[in-house]
Parts: C-alpha cells; structure tokens; sequence
C-alpha cells in the first residue's frame, strides 16, 4: 500500500470531502498559497468561492463559518495555529459551542475547525499551545486529535460530515510521519479509541503525538519482558471510556500520556473517569505523564525537556508496576 | 405604501409596546426568571427595518431582541413562552429572554455577548450568496456593540466580500449607563461605514417609515451584489438597562427622558396615520385592542404551559450525539 504523510492525509481528506461535497468550504489565512500544502491547487480546482483567503480576523471568520453553517454550509476552517484559536474565543464558546442548545436545537453547527499544535519547535510561549483540555471543558463541541496519517483521515472525513462542531487538533509534530493509508474511501468513527499495541501488564493511554513516544517505550519494555497496551482515544469528545476501561480492567495499571501542560488536562480527565469507574481494576495509583505547568520557553534546551518523552513513559510504566508490588 | 402596509407597521409597533409592558409586569411579579431588556421606546426603527425585509431573510440580533422577531412576524405566544422558561417557547426554554431565536421567521439566534452577532450574521450572508439564493441577512445590534472588535472584523469581512448583510445599528444612546458619546470616538456611529468603504446613513429611528426606506435601499443594493450598508438608527430606551436589574445610578436627566418620550412613535405614528388620512381613530382603536387581546393571549398561554421536563437540560448539547455526548 502506498504510505502518505499526515500532512497529505489532511489535503486528500479536505479534497475528498469537497469533491463529494458542495456545501463544504474552506477559509483561513493564506490558503491560496497553501502555506504547509494541505489546499495545494483547491484554487484552481474548487474556485475562490469556496477556498476563502481570509483577513488575519480569527474571531470574524470564526463567527462567519457559523453562521454559514447555521444556515446550510458546511465549512472547514484553517485557523493556522492553535495559539490563534484564543483569538476567535468569543465566538468558539459563545456561539460555536452554543447556539445548538440554546436555541433549542434549532440550529445546527456543521463547521470544522483545524488547529495546528505547533510544539517542539522552538516557537516559544505564545505559539506552542496545545489547548484542547480547555475545550474539553466547554459542551457543545466534539473534539479529535489524531494520531497518524491514517487516523486524520479517516477522522477528518467523519468530521465534515458531522452535523456539529468539531475542533480538531493537528499535532505539528507529526506533520511529516508516513503511514500506509489505503487509496479507497473509509471514514474512523469519531468516539472510538483504537488500541494501538496489544499488551497484559500496563495501559498507557496516549493522547495526539505522545503516543508515538508510548509505542517507542512499549517496545523498551517489552525487551525486559513488560507487556505495555498503548490506547490512543483519537477523540477526546465523545472520549471512549470503555475501552479505555476494558483494558485497564485486563492490565490493572495505567499511565496517561497528554502532551497539554498537566493541571486540568485530557489525562486528568482520563485518570478520573479511571478514579470512578474503575477503581477495583486498579492494582497500582494512576500516574499522568504531561507538561509541567510552565509556558513553553524558547530555548531548546529549556524547551524539549518538557514534554513526554518514551524515557518519562518508561519510567512512570516503571513506577506503577514498583508500586503494585510494593502494596503485594 | 399601501395604507394596510402602514396598519401593519402600527400593528407590530404595539405588539413589541405591549409584548414588552407584559413581560416587565411579569418580571415585577416575579414570574419572569432572570431579567428583561426591552424594546420600549425603540419599537419604530424595529419595525421599519424588519418590514423592509422578507420573512425568509436572516436576522440576527442581540440581548435586547423580544422585538426583533415580532418586527419580523413571529409568533408572540411562542415568544412569551421562552421568556418564562417553558418547553413550548422558541428555544425550549433553554435560550430565554437574551437568545431568542425563531428560525421560521428567519431569526437565526440572538447573543447576549455584545458584538458577537456581527461576524455570525456576515455568515449568514455568505451562505445565502453560496446556497444561491437572493436573500440577506438583517443585524441588529447598539451603539455598544460599535466599540467592539468584532463589529470590525464583521464589517471588514462583509466589505471584502461584497456580502448581503445590513447591519442596523440601533444607537439607543447609552451602553448600559454610559453614554455612546464618551466612548465612540466618530460624531455618528454610521461614520465607522467609511472605513470599510460601504455606506453609513443615519436617519431617526423614532420614525418607522424613515427607517424602512433607508433599510429598503441596503436591501436593494445587498441583493444586487453590491455589498453591506451600515445603518444608524437614533433612538432611546425609556426603561432602565434591564428590567430586573436594579441601577441606582441617575445617568440620564429627566428632561432628556421627557424630550425622547415627547417623540414616542406609539404616539406620533397613531396622529400620522390620521393626519394623513391612512385610518380613522377607530380604526386604530381596534387595532390597539385587538393587540392587547393577542399579547394577552400570549401571556395567558405561556403562563398555561408546562416548563420543561428535568431530563431536557441533558438533551439537545449536540446535534448528533455519538459516544455518550448529549
């Protein structure tokens, strides 16, 4: 099978999508010139009507696209950056998460809106945000972040033809991974989390770029003879619980991995509904693996250091199957 | 305009009077939850505009919006019944008096965070021109709302885009108790048109029939192609902020009330109408009754149905709920 990047998965299901699609459009900034390739030719292809170049007015064309999709459309919104989303706040929470249920269930919102998360790269504090936990926080929006070229598209298709608003959450780091991804059409349900490594001693369940550091220390481990299950939700709203129960009720201990900074992160959130639901699975405490709560600093040494890595996973695997132990 | 046409402003004139004379009462009796902010004052340019518009044309409006929809032909009972909370009302009972929305009507959702209707409704706009349709999209929103960033990142998107939006804004003359003339730094809020390059007309909005010819106009040219319109309607509120909502603050001076309630459309409507041989007094005395007996009716069926049933709050956050959302 021919193996594509996630950032070519993204342009093959927008072009898809579109394709199939009239109501579908695209708008953000600079998407004519199609900075990182993700609407290369659409132009020329879907005309300028539906591939809007956009003014640098997050919360304008933010507040556009749902109104265009209260209305009947159903757009696709590039917002660049995730940092930039804090810009359009107004109208991601007061209107795009809202207006469904507000208004009675007279409005549906079909929008997508796609946020880079631009980390590890030396961009500093103000362009380094991976902030789906706080929208995690907020109904009304359903939320991805994928982990490889074959999840994005599949989750990206299902996206666009959601009826409701979807944010999904583009980890930049792994812009330019390959992956065989088949040329026919499939679609990855949203709420569905995919076990991505099959183990009996510990869950590690691993959220946007951090589950590739989560295979990379399964691996570590299993040359000791450590049987690690990597769970990857894909979607963080809806968030497949039951899988994530299953297989913790299998390995009775569990790391969470989420590259967000830690207090009131996806991992929070997982090891809580852990906490309730399945506490007697449970033979050693949960540990979360996430950023600390610090801005991300530019230097790269500052900087790298801060984020999960498979050495951090390898050691809180560690720490959980010690602790079981201990308590034997 | 045909003398039935300016009955029927006279007749949506006192609806939104008497709409929002009862739901103050109702707030005062403590059967309104929350608070009211009302139209009182300010029904005219209400009626203008929505009356120079088509009832499948959006419309977006804002936290002072019960008169919006009924501008629009809406169903008042319906109306009444979302501001006490209950299932049969517009929203369910989950917008209340700030969110009305009635998509029948064309009326897409008011929003209570001031400004936010303005790149929602260039949206509307945009998806009317895309879905191939010639229809426009009516926002309403106050002088306020003229300060915020997303007034001007609306109007720039709709100027760009040649979009079919009039954006009327209704400068009642205070953002809550201070007034437009402190903090907006043009004379005329319609002056900010000419930095997008599109039309900005003030005209009185204290006179229904002014404001639906310089409404018609926006129209015409928004369905044409020719772009967005900024329109200022002068007008003043009569009641405080919001009813429900104590302002001890003495912001305004009785003589400045008195001169507005002197030019109360309720009033100088009714004597034009006569004066210009459009109806009898008796005619308009009918009318009058009859929308007393409809706003009546109203409240009397708001307060007769059932609020929602509990489990309705955990219903309806999405729209295709998957996964154990709701």
């Amino acid at each position: 099978m021919r193996e594509i990047t996630y950032l070519q998965a993204i342009y093959e299901a927008q072009r898809e999508e579109m394709q199939r699609d009239a109501r579908v459009f695209i708008m953000g900034e600079d998407l004519e010139s199609s900075v990182y390739g993700t609407t290369r030719g659409f132009t020329e292809e879907f005309g300028r009507e539906r591939v809007r170049n956009t003014p640098l007015s997050e919360n304008g064309f933010v507040g556009a696209a749902a109104g265009a999709a209260m209305v009947g459309l159903r757009p696709i919104v590039d917002i660049n950056i995730a940092s930039f989303m804090y810009v359009a706040m107004d109208q991601l929470v007061s209107i795009v998460a809202k207006a469904t249920y507000m208004y009675g269930g007279q409005a549906r919102v079909p929008l997508v809106i796609r946020a880079a998360m631009f980390y590890n790269g030396a961009n500093a504090a103000q362009h380094s945000d991976r902030p789906y936990p706080m929208f995690m926080n907020m109904p009304g929006l359903k939320i991805i972040a994928p982990s490889s070229p074959y999840d994005i598209k599949g989750l990206l298709k299902t996206a666009i033809r959601d009826d409701d608003p979807v944010l999904c959450f583009e980890d930049a780091t792994l812009w330019f991974t390959k992956e065989a991804v088949p040329e026919e059409e499939y679609l990855i349900p949203l709420g569905q989390a995919a076990v991505k490594r099959e183990g009996r001693d510990v869950t590690v369940v691993a959220v946007a770029g951090a589950v590739r550091q989560a295979l990379d220390a399964a691996q570590v481990l299993a040359q000791e003879g450590i049987s690690v299950e990597v769970v990857d939700p894909r979607s963080l709203v809806p968030l497949d619980v039951a899988t994530i129960l299953a297989s913790v009720e299998k390995t009775g201990r569990l790391v969470v991995v989420d590259p967000a900074h830690q207090t009131c992160s996806a991992a929070s959130e997982i090891a809580a509904l852990v906490a309730e639901r399945g506490f007697w699975s449970l033979s050693a405490p949960i540990v979360r693996v996430a950023t600390p709560d610090v801005h991300v600093p530019f230097s790269p040494p500052l900087e790298r250091q801060l984020y999960p890595t498979s050495e951090r996973i390898v050691a809180a695997v560690r720490q959980t199957l010690r602790e079981s132990a201990a308590s034997a | 305009m045909t003398p039935d046409f300016l009955l029927e402003m006279y007749r949506r004139i006192l609806r939104i009077r008497y709409f929002d004379e009862a739901a103050v009462e109702l707030v005062r009796q403590g059967e309104l939850p929350g608070v009211a902010h009302t139209t009182i004052g300010q029904e005219a340019e209400v009626v203008g505009a929505c009356m120079a518009v088509r009832v499948d044309d959006y419309m977006v409006g804002n936290h002072r919006s019960h008169g919006h929809p009924i501008g629009k032909g809406a169903d008042m009972k319906r109306l009444m019944a979302e501001l006490l909370g209950k299932v049969t009302g517009v929203n369910r009972g989950k917008g209340g008096s700030m969110h009305l929305a009635d998509f029948s009507v064309g009326s897409v959702g008011e929003t209570s965070i001031v400004g936010s209707g303005v790149p929602v409704a260039a949206g509307a706009a945009l998806a009317a021109r895309m879905l191939g349709t010639d229809r426009v999209c009516l926002c309403f929103f106050g002088d306020g709302a003229t300060n915020e960033g997303a007034f001007h990142e609306g109007l720039n998107l709709a100027a760009i885009w040649k979009l079919p939006v009039i954006y009327l804004c209704e400068n009642n003359q205070y953002a809550v108790t201070t007034p437009a003339a402190e903090v907006v730094a043009v004379r005329n809020i319609a002056d900010r048109a000419r930095a997008y390059d599109i039309p900005g007309v003030v005209v009185d909005g204290q006179d229904p029939v002014a404001v639906y010819e310089v409404v018609s106009e926006a129209v015409q040219r928004a369905r044409q192609g020719l772009g967005p319109s900024l329109i200022e309607a002068k007008t003043y509120r009569y009641l405080e902020h919001a009813e429900g909502l104590p302002i001890a603050a003495q912001y305004r001076t009785a003589e400045e009330v008195a001169a507005w309630k002197a030019r109360d459309p309720v009033v100088t409507f009714r004597q034009r109408l006569i004066q210009e041989g459009v109806a009898t007094p008796e005619a308009l005395d009918q009318v009058v009754a009859a929308v007393r007996a409809e706003v009546a009716e109203a409240v009397a069926y708001a307060r007769s149905s059932p609020y929602p049933d509990p489990e309705e709050a955990f219903t309806g956050v999405y729209s295709t709920p998957v996964g154990g959302v709701r």
